[in-house]
C-alpha cells in the first residue's frame, strides 16, 4: 500500500476569540493550510472537522459555507480531546483506502475559562465535593498520585514539567503565552488541585488548526519538497482495567496505542527525534514518558531532572509548549500536534528547532477514553 | 406528579449505596462469576470477559486502603473546599472513590495505602428539589 502525506499544514495562534465564531475560525486554519500546500478549497474531496463543544451544529458544513460550498462529503467528529486527532486519522484513512487523493481535516474549537470536569447527577443531589471530585484537574492528580504512589515522584517532578513547557512557549509565536514560570512560580502558583498548581493545568483557550491530506500520486504531482509522510496512525479506546470506572485509566490505553504505532512504522521509541503529548496536566506529562516507552518505568521523575525531554535534549517533549502554555482547544489539540511536529521535520521552526529531527510522534488523550498516536517522517 | 412530601428516611446517594430495611448500610458490588472483575451497579454483560448474565451482586467490604487521592482547593461554584478526593481498594475487591474525612487535608498527613473505614452519614445537608435528604459514603481513616 502506497504512503499518505500531510502536504500542507498550520493553525492559528491560540487566544480568545469572543468576536469570531467557531467556522469563522476554523474556516481561517483551513485556508491557511490550503495556502501552505498550494492548493483550493476545489481541489479537496473531503472534510473531516473535528469539534466537541458544538457537536450537533454541523461546524465542518458551517466551514465550508465560510470558504467554498462545493458538495464534498463533510463529516463531523467528536471525540473528547482526542477529537482533532481522530478527525485527522479518518481522513488518513480515507486516502489509505485509496477512496480520495486529496482531503481536508480541520480541528477548531471555542473553550469558555474556568474548570472542566464531568456532567452533573442526573437524579438526586450533585456529588461534587461529596463522592470525592470529577474536575479535571482532580482526576488528572489522583493519576499523577498513583505514579507518586508507586515510584515516589514529587511535587517537585511534576512541577518541572511547567517549567520547561512554560520555557518552550516562549519560543513559540503561536501559543497562549510567551512567560517564563520559574520552578518557585509554578510551586507557589494557586493549588487547584494537589499537586497539580494553576501553572500545572492547561489554558483553556480558542484555536483552530487544519491539514492538508495526500495520497502519494497526488503529493508527487503537486510536489513532495515540505510534504511529510505519515508513518502510523493509531486509535484506541480503554481497555477493562480494574479501576477505570472509578479512576479514569489513561495508561493503558496509551501503551497499547504505543505498542502498536511503533510497529505500524517499523521504529522504536530510540528513533523519535520529538514528541507532542497529552501535557492536559503537569502530572499526566510525566505518566506519558513512560507510556510511550521514552524511559523505563519509574525512571520519568529522572527524566524531567536530567533535562532528556526538554529543547537540547535526548528527546524533547511539548518544544510548542504543550497544552499547559501553547493552551488547549479541545477539538484543535490533535491537529495543533501533527501542526508542531511536521514544522520541525520541515525544518522551519525557528528557534525551537529540533536539530536533525527525522521522526516525531503526537499524542493525544480523551478522557472517556480514546487515545490517538500517530509517527510522522521527514521525506 | 404527586410526590411531594420527602420520602420518610434518606435516600441512598448512588445506587450501590444499600439502605437495608433492617440492618446497617453497606456498599454494594457486582461481580463477574467467569472472571472475577468487580462494577459498582447492576448489569447484563460483564466488560471485562463479555460473559452475559453472569454478574452476581456481593457485598463489599467497609475496611480498606487509601490507592489515591488528590486534594481540592478549587472545585464548581458551591462546593466547600478544601477536601480529599480519595480512591479506595475495599478488602475483598471492589474500588470505590469518595471523600476522605477525619483527617487534614495535608499531604504530610495522607500515606497510600493507609487502612481507612467505610461510613454513612448526610450527604452534607445537600437536599434534592424535593426536600429529600441523603445517605452518603465516606472515608475515615481507621487505625
Amino acid at each position: 500500500m502506497s504512503d499518505v502525506y500531510i502536504l500542507g499544514i498550520d493553525m492559528i495562534k491560540f487566544g480568545r476569540f469572543p468576536d469570531k465564531s467557531v467556522a469563522e475560525l476554523g474556516a481561517q486554519a483551513a485556508t491557511m493550510a490550503l495556502d501552505d500546500a498550494n492548493v483550493s478549497i476545489q481541489d479537496i474531496e473531503g472534510l473531516w472537522c473535528g469539534n466537541l463543544m458544538q457537536a450537533s451544529n454541523m461546524v465542518g458544513q458551517q466551514v465550508l459555507r465560510q470558504i467554498g460550498q462545493t458538495g464534498i462529503p463533510v463529516v463531523n467528529c467528536a471525540n473528547a480531546c482526542a477529537t482533532g486527532a481522530t478527525a485527522f486519522r479518518d481522513a488518513w484513512m480515507s486516502v489509505k483506502a485509496g477512496i480520495y487523493d486529496l482531503v481536508l481535516a480541520v480541528g477548531v474549537e471555542q473553550m469558555g475559562k474556568g474548570l472542566l470536569g464531568g456532567a452533573g447527577a442526573r437524579k438526586g443531589i450533585p456529588t461534587e465535593g461529596l463522592l470525592g471530585s470529577a474536575t479535571m484537574p482532580a482526576i488528572f492528580a489522583e493519576a499523577g498520585m498513583e505514579h507518586a504512589r508507586k515510584y515516589g515522584t514529587t511535587f517537585e517532578q511534576f512541577a518541572k514539567v511547567s517549567v520547561k513547557n512554560h520555557h518552550h512557549s516562549t519560543l513559540n509565536p503561536k501559543a497562549m503565552y510567551q512567560i517564563e514560570t520559574p520552578l518557585e512560580t509554578v510551586m507557589n502558583a494557586e493549588m487547584i488541585s494537589y499537586p497539580n498548581t494553576k501553572l500545572m493545568c492547561s489554558v483553556n483557550v480558542d484555536g483552530a488548526a487544519a491539514v492538508v491530506i495526500a495520497s502519494e500520486k497526488k503529493a508527487k504531482e503537486l510536489g513532495m519538497s515540505r510534504a511529510v509522510r505519515v508513518k502510523a496512525s493509531v486509535l484506541t479506546s480503554d481497555p477493562f482495567t480494574e479501576r477505570d470506572l472509578v479512576m479514569p485509566d489513561v495508561n493503558t490505553c496509551t501503551r497499547l496505542g504505543a505498542s502498536k504505532a511503533y510497529e505500524m512504522a517499523g521504529v522504536g521509541p530510540e528513533d523519535i527525534n520529538l514528541v507532542e503529548l497529552h501535557d492536559c496536566f503537569a502530572t499526566a506529562e510525566i505518566l506519558h514518558y513512560e507510556n510511550l516507552g521514552l524511559c523505563k518505568d519509574g525512571d520519568a521523575g529522572k527524566l524531567i531532572d536530567d533535562g532528556d525531554v526538554a529543547l537540547g535534549g535526548k528527546t524533547p517533549v511539548n518544544v510548542s509548549g504543550g497544552l499547559l502554555s501553547k493552551g488547549h482547544p479541545l477539538g484543535a489539540t490533535g491537529i495543533a500536534n501533527l501542526y508542531e511536529v511536521s514544522t520541525h521535520l520541515r525544518g522551519e521552526a525557528d528557534k525551537r528547532q529540533v536539530e536533525g529531527a527525522k521522526i516525531g510522534m503526537t499524542h493525544v488523550i480523551g478522557l472517556g477514553s480514546a487515545c490517538a498516536i500517530h509517527i510522522l517522517e521527514k521525506v | 406528579m404527586a410526590e411531594a412530601t420527602p420520602a420518610a428516611g434518606p435516600l441512598p446517594v448512588v445506587d450501590f449505596l444499600k439502605i437495608p430495611e433492617a440492618g446497617d448500610p453497606y456498599l454494594e458490588g457486582h461481580r463477574c462469576k467467569k472472571c472475577s472483575a468487580m462494577y459498582l451497579g447492576a448489569r447484563e454483560i460483564c466488560a471485562k470477559c463479555s460473559v452475559r448474565g453472569e454478574i452476581e451482586p456481593v457485598k463489599l467490604s467497609n475496611q480498606g486502603e487509601l490507592y489515591s487521592f488528590s486534594i481540592v482547593y478549587r472545585s464548581f461554584p458551591g462546593i466547600d473546599t478544601p477536601y480529599i478526593s480519595a480512591i479506595v481498594d475495599l478488602d475483598g475487591g471492589g474500588t470505590v472513590k469518595g471523600n476522605l474525612v477525619d483527617i487534614e487535608p495535608d499531604p504530610n498527613n495522607i500515606q497510600f495505602g493507609m487502612p481507612v473505614e467505610v461510613v454513612y452519614r448526610d450527604a452534607l445537608g445537600r437536599k434534592d428539589k424535593e426536600g429529600n435528604s441523603y445517605l452518603s459514603y465516606f472515608f475515615k481513616p481507621r487505625s
